[in-house]
């Protein structure tokens, strides 16, 4: 008999352990990373030479004066320079300082009126739309009220940039709140996640694609918007990106007017960049990533 | 699981139902879900709850589970028992591996480190899962997703597990392994199951008791015990017998509601 019971919890196993390894086969190939890299950069390497390209025929086709528009050579000349010069690196230091600062301000802004609206039926009936109006101000249309309030100081900067991001990322809370999956929730209460513990062990962790798109987008926000603040409220004390861009075009020192766009291009494009894989960090792990990868 | 609707009783596993009573809404529109239910579960018993559509049956384990609260009457367990819930769908945390998820309510009850991990490779050897600790949700089959909230749903130590057609979205084949694992875990840890489902089959295949629920509003109509010896077949003949006659009930009531 207890061999019996035996035999028949070992044919149990075999029968389980079957139909796993059935089921599950075939599900993790794929190119290999090497592969994967190249076809995700070569079509960005090809559009940008096509850009390049574009631009060397409208200088060539005589369009603009060379002192207007120089072309991608003299430019590049001008941005190997300026990559040398002690310049760039203090304003990029001012301005990244600036960025950082400002958009950790809205991050704790934009969660806590995130949170606050996504929970209180109040504050979202009051709140809500406005979030999503404020949105759809442009941030530099907000520079004259700012430098009546703070003169031009930095100050007046970091108040834009905060009205700018803390929208995005409100509105990403709100949103990664309102669609964390309600069984999610009961699995969770049942589990014995209550109160704060609820928040830590599901709300958080479900919110988060959204959030981190939230982050994103308050990003670019937050970069534009200290563009914007750094062409107009110019303190001469410290040179920054912006300032620098400023100069050039008093000066009409059109390569290093581009040289300096290059740049402001380049840093908008890592932070972006090194969002879309958090983004995508998560996703995998969620395991909600397309089979292109994307 | 503080409803004032639940009361401590002395038998751990037991599950008694006292008149419960739920309703949805307010004046017109209130809509009657579950109408002076009645049942007792004894410690150790498997019951199944069968019923068509609008029955209250998943509203019913809601209340058994604490996630909602009766409009009236009584649901008496065991001192200080949360019974665990499983759903239709495995609703595993999918940013967790299948180690973590079932490490959640481990952490959530505050054990240490150590005895989590040792906790969580026993939990996942009952269900046949050992080499999948690392896997994310999304890497395993339906059958295997629901194995891992089953040792989730364990990992809670409770005496009582309420079952919401925990096996309704899976192939014949998975489920009929999911019934003998199912049969194994119960008889192992001597639990009390609560188990829903719409397939009469299943029912007799699993059940001590089968409780046959009304609809629009859900009372009890009909309850047969099973005296089938285990382990039990689907495809037997007095499996199938008994699926035969609870069957032939509920297209009655079914039936009923078609006049």
């Amino acid at each position: 008999m207890a061999s019996d019971t035996l035999s028949a919890s070992a044919r149990a196993d075999a029968e389980i352990s079957g139909l796993d390894a059935l089921e599950i086969a075939g599900r993790e190939k794929g190119p290999s990373r090497v592969r994967r890299l190249w076809s995700a950069t070569w079509p960005k390497l090809a559009a940008l030479a096509l850009a390049v390209a574009i631009w060397q025929a409208v200088v060539w086709s005589g369009w603009k004066e060379p002192w207007a528009l120089p072309g991608p050579a003299v430019v590049f000349g001008d941005l190997g320079e300026y990559l040398l010069s002690s310049a760039l690196w203090e304003g990029l230091a001012t301005t990244a300082r600036r960025a950082a600062v400002g958009f950790a301000a809205a991050v704790a802004v934009g969660l806590l009126l995130g949170l606050g609206v996504a929970r209180v039926k109040v504050l979202r009936a009051a709140l809500g739309s406005m979030i999503t109006a404020l949105q759809t101000m442009p941030s530099i249309a907000w520079f004259p009220l700012a430098i009546l309030l703070f003169q031009l100081s930095e100050q007046a900067i970091f108040f834009v940039v905060v009205l700018g991001a803390a929208p995005s990322v409100a509105n990403g809370v709100i949103h990664g709140v309102d669609y964390v999956p309600p069984l999610l929730v009961r699995a969770g209460r049942n589990l014995g996640a209550r109160g704060l513990n609820l928040y830590r062990y599901v709300i958080a962790p479900a919110a988060l694609p959204a959030i981190v798109a939230g982050l994103k987008q308050g990003w670019a926000f937050a970069w534009r918007s200290l563009m914007a603040g750094e062409l107009l409220v110019v303190i001469a004390t410290r040179t920054s990106i912006g300032a620098q861009l400023t100069y050039a075009r008093e000066l009409s020192e059109a390569p290093r007017l581009m040289a300096i766009m290059i740049v402001i291009l380049v840093v908008g494009l890592l932070v972006d960049t090194a969002f879309g894989a958090a983004d995508k960090a998560i996703r995998r792990r969620w395991g909600v990533l397309d089979q292109a990868g994307n | 699981m503080t409803s004032t609707s639940t009361t401590p009783r002395s038998a751990t596993g037991s599950v008694a139902l006292r008149g419960v009573t739920k309703v949805y809404g307010q004046g017109e529109q209130a809509v009657l879900a579950l109408d002076g239910l009645s049942l007792d579960v004894a410690p150790g018993e498997f019951v199944c709850m069968v019923g068509a559509s609008g029955c209250g049956k998943s509203t019913l384990l809601n209340l058994v589970a604490g996630l909602d609260r009766a409009s009236g009457g009584a649901i008496e367990l065991g001192e200080g028992v949360n019974p665990g819930l499983m759903f239709q769908e495995p609703a595993l945390f999918p940013w967790l591996t299948v180690e973590g998820n079932v490490e959640v309510p481990l952490k959530l009850r505050g054990l240490p480190r150590d005895q989590r991990k040792e906790r969580v490779s026993e939990l996942l050897r009952t269900v046949h899962l050992s080499e999948f600790g690392r896997k994310r949700p999304h890497q395993l089959s339906g059958g295997m997703r629901q194995r891992v909230a089953l040792a989730r749903t364990l990992a809670l130590e409770t005496p009582v597990l309420l079952m919401d057609e925990p096996f309704g979205a899976l192939d014949a084949m998975t489920r009929d392994i999911l019934h003998d694992e199912l049969e194994r875990i119960w008889t192992e840890r001597k639990l009390t199951v609560l188990f829903v489902t719409h397939n009469v089959r299943e029912a007799a295949r699993l059940a001590d008791r089968i409780v046959l629920l009304s609809s629009r509003p859900g009372r009890i109509i009909y309850s047969t015990e099973v005296a089938v010896p285990r382990p039990r077949r689907i495809d037997s003949p007095e499996v199938s017998a008994i699926a035969a006659e609870v069957t032939d009930r509920l297209r009655k009531e079914v039936g009923r509601h078609g006049q």
